[in-house]
């Protein structure tokens, strides 16, 4: 992995990076009719749990994670992120509250095309744990904001949920405003919350979801956390602070607050 | 010659400077303690079991029940129970019947964990400013959820969700059937479960026509005795629980005695009146677990698959394997009942030493179902020794769906867990047929003071998911990371998923 010698990041873990293609060969996989995703899914959930202090902070095809502990301009000149090109940029400091910073455990939190970062705690960590452990998902970077990036990926890739509802499930609408939905609506609701009960996300969170297509921003179901959204043209930002929009683009021609628990969807236009 | 040499257990004793003699004593116990003797109250302490109806009735407060002063030498190995029930054993020849749940000391675990709470890095949530949300649904759920293209292009749900029982808060009440309880305590059952949204259970005795009413907050139960069991009787409720067991008495049956049968009980059994109502220990038709499956499909063809069926087992050593067969089988609720859980008649020996607490069937029947990916496949009823919201909560986060009351809700209606059930002589008007003290129960009365126990609780919990930071039920639901053991061994630590406090 290129990296450059920065002044402020005396220690850094060994970084590779491999451009590889899933075995061919189904039979060659450890479980036969594997599709190449969940082939790339097993091998990080193995890598990950099974091989001592080796980790796999990055598996998409077209996406990049660059992480590290440090503030945001050193890791970023350490891994050269000015040689990249992106349509979709997200970006992540904090302040380490409940684990001490670990290059691992910084955001964004990745898994396939799926990219998440994340403002605030997942009270619900517990049991959305232990929900993804029994479709085989192995959490081992000792933080929240990991079961946001496989709860994505299980909903999305492997239920086939489009986004929007993926959304829904993970910040569900209460039980009262679903009570007074139209019947259709209302008996999807009740299904959706029934069955991805251990999958709502709770607890104060405002998150960005990053994917090939498009990028999505959305928080916790009583906005416990700040999301805002602004655009410009074609382009479109989000952050939890206005204030660091306008950093970037200093005259949005638009900027709002989403609604609790209301994502804000954004595709790309291809 | 002695009466008996056993020793009364308890000594109850009038003031006679207090008391007016207005005999209201006489008539209020249940046992025949108290006696008119021309003169004053006579007593006849070997009869009182403590139940406290007397003292509650006394306007004078007279009475004072006292644990019998006369007391077998102090022995550590030998205590006042072991002794008590030899002697019994050596007057009678039988085998000493017991009631309600063990009062052995084993540990009871739910004292030994301890919730979480937030403090600065995630809000806690007022649960008196924002909503907090209790519904539950009990049932079988689809792994995943399904939309299909309808007309113009919109999605539609595809998937089709078997049937649920909708709980406006995660409590059920235990079966308990007419004939251990008496037809009052459960209509007060019935009214509140209707008045709360939640659903009640007519145990294994068939449903009286007064029940009827309730149908939509009932759980129908088909037991080995098959008592009152017809397709209307399997459609009357809005599910059907097959019971192979009960915690306080695994692996044996169940007898009510030709006296204890008149004729409304007769008629809701569906048997001759006098004869006695016996459920063997195992079912009958079931000798394994594909009998069971085939008992299970049997009752959603008669219902239709319109109702889910439960299965309700004591909790033994190998509960975890049972209870993943049970969902094999196609069971939609597994109810586990630990041996803490109460009952209307046990031989003391079965109830004291057979089965294991909830607390462990539970947690491993919840990792179980996990490992096996089946966790969605049926929902999971603790029951079996549930004292407090706090008790809930902990098993909640253990993984159950919902927690039954059996003790508790009679606790509401009088009962003092006197434990003396099996007599058929409740004070209170609960575990009795005998009209002039089941009138005593009036079910409107005591179906408010359930309520109020059932919101009190509801409110605890919801004091309890907002100082979790969660607004949400399902959020607490098997989140063991919310738990932490104190003073337990890392076997039981391990056995339920928990760390130790301090970790
Ligand atoms: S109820 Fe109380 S006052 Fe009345 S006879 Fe009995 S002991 Fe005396
Ligand atoms: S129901 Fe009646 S007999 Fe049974 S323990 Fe309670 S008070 Fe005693």
């Amino acid at each position: 992995m290129p990296t450059t010698q920065v002044e402020g990041i005396a220690i850094s873990p060994l970084l590779w990076r491999y451009f590889v293609k899933p075995l061919t060969e189904k039979s060659e996989r450890e479980v036969a009719n594997l599709e190449d995703d969940d082939f790339v899914v097993r091998t990080v959930m193995k890598i990950n749990s099974e091989i001592d202090g080796a980790y796999v902070f990055s598996s998409g095809k077209n996406m990049g994670a660059f992480k590290g502990v440090g503030n945001p301009g050193e890791i970023a000149r350490f891994f050269k992120i000015e040689e990249y090109d992106g349509y979709i940029w997200t970006g992540h400091t904090r302040f380490p509250t409940n684990t001490p910073g670990w290059w691992g455990g910084a955001h964004p939190f990745t898994l396939l095309d799926w990219s998440i970062v994340h403002n605030g705690e997942i009270s619900s960590y517990g049991i959305n744990k232990r929900y993804l452990e029994m479709y085989g998902y192995k959490l081992t970077l000792l933080t929240d904001t990991e079961v946001v990036t496989y709860l994505f990926d299980l909903l999305v890739r492997r239920h086939g949920l489009d986004i929007e509802t993926a959304c829904t499930a993970l910040a569900a609408p209460f039980w009262k405003n679903i009570d007074d939905m139209p019947n259709d609506e209302k008996e999807e609701m009740t299904a959706l919350r029934m069955i991805y009960g251990s999958a709502l996300m709770n607890g104060p969170f405002s998150i960005l979801f990053g994917h090939s297509k498009g990028l999505v921003g959305f928080n916790d179901r009583i906005k416990l956390r700040p999301l805002v959204a602004a655009t410009k043209g074609k382009t479109v930002y989000m952050a939890s602070e206005e204030s660091a929009i306008r950093e970037i683009c200093s005259s949005p021609e638009k900027v709002w607050s989403p609604r609790a628990g209301e994502p804000v969807i954004v595709e790309l236009e291809i | 010659m002695f009466k008996s040499l056993s020793l009364p257990e308890f000594l109850a004793k009038i003031d006679p400077v207090k008391c007016i003699k207005c005999k209201r004593c006489i008539n209020n116990c249940g046992w025949s303690v108290y006696s008119w003797g021309g003169d004053k109250v006579l007593i006849d302490t070997f009869k009182c079991v403590n139940c406290l109806r007397c003292y509650h009735y006394c306007p004078e407060e007279a009475i004072t029940i006292l644990d019998n002063p006369v007391k077998y030498r102090k022995n550590a190995n030998w205590g006042y129970y072991n002794i008590r029930n030899l002697k019994k054993q050596a007057d009678t020849g039988g085998i000493p019947l017991t009631g309600m749940g063990s009062d052995m000391p084993y540990p009871v675990l739910f004292d030994s964990l301890l919730i979480d709470a937030c403090q600065v890095t995630n809000p806690s949530i007022d649960p008196l400013r924002e909503p907090m949300e209790l519904r539950t649904y009990l049932g079988k759920k689809p792994a995943k959820l399904e939309f299909e293209k309808a007309k113009g292009g919109k999605s539609k749900l595809k998937t089709k969700m078997p049937p649920q029982i909708k709980l406006e808060m995660p409590f059920i009440f235990a079966p308990m059937s007419y004939g251990s309880i008496s037809l009052n305590a459960q209509k007060t059952l019935a009214i509140a479960a209707k008045e709360l949204g939640i659903v009640m259970n007519t145990g294994e005795g068939g449903l009286h026509e007064d029940i009827y009413p309730y149908r939509s907050n009932i759980i129908v139960q088909v037991a080995s005795g098959r008592f009152g069991v017809n397709p209307d009787y399997l459609n009357a409720g809005v599910a059907v629980e097959i019971k192979i067991g009960q915690g306080a008495k695994p692996g044996i049956g169940g007898h009510l005695p030709g006296e204890k049968i008149p004729l409304d009980i007769a008629k809701t059994r569906m048997i001759p009146v006098g004869t006695d109502a016996i459920s063997p220990a195992p079912q009958h038709d079931i000798y394994s677990i594909e009998d069971l499956r085939q008992l299970i499909y049997a009752i959603k063809e008669a219902t239709n698959y319109t109702k889910p069926v439960s299965v309700k087992i004591a909790a033994v050593h190998n509960v975890a394997a049972i209870a993943s067969g049970i969902v094999r089988a196609g069971a939609d609720i597994v109810y586990i009942d630990g041996f803490r859980g109460g009952t209307g008649a046990a031989p003391s020996v079965i109830r004291d030493h057979l089965g294991i607490p909830i607390e462990h069937a539970l947690a491993a029947v919840d990792e179980r179902l996990r490992q096996e990916g089946i966790r969605n496949e049926a929902s999971i009823i603790a029951a079996g020794g549930i004292r407090s919201s706090a008790d809930a909560a902990k098993a909640i986060a253990l993984g159950a769906d919902a927690v039954a009351l059996g003790t508790s809700a009679l606790i509401t209606m009088g009962c003092t867990v006197c434990g003396k059930c099996y007599t058929g002589n409740c004070s209170w008007g609960i575990t009795t047929q005998r009209p002039e003290l089941t009138v005593r129960l009036d079910p409107e009365v005591y179906a408010e003071r359930l309520i109020n126990l059932i919101h009190a609780w509801s409110h605890e919990l919801k004091e309890i998911l907002g100082a979790l930071g969660v607004n949400a039920i399902e959020s607490l639901r098997g989140s063991r990371e919310r738990l932490r053991g104190v003073g337990l061994d890392s076997h039981t630590l391990d056995i339920l998923g928990v760390k130790p406090a301090g970790r």
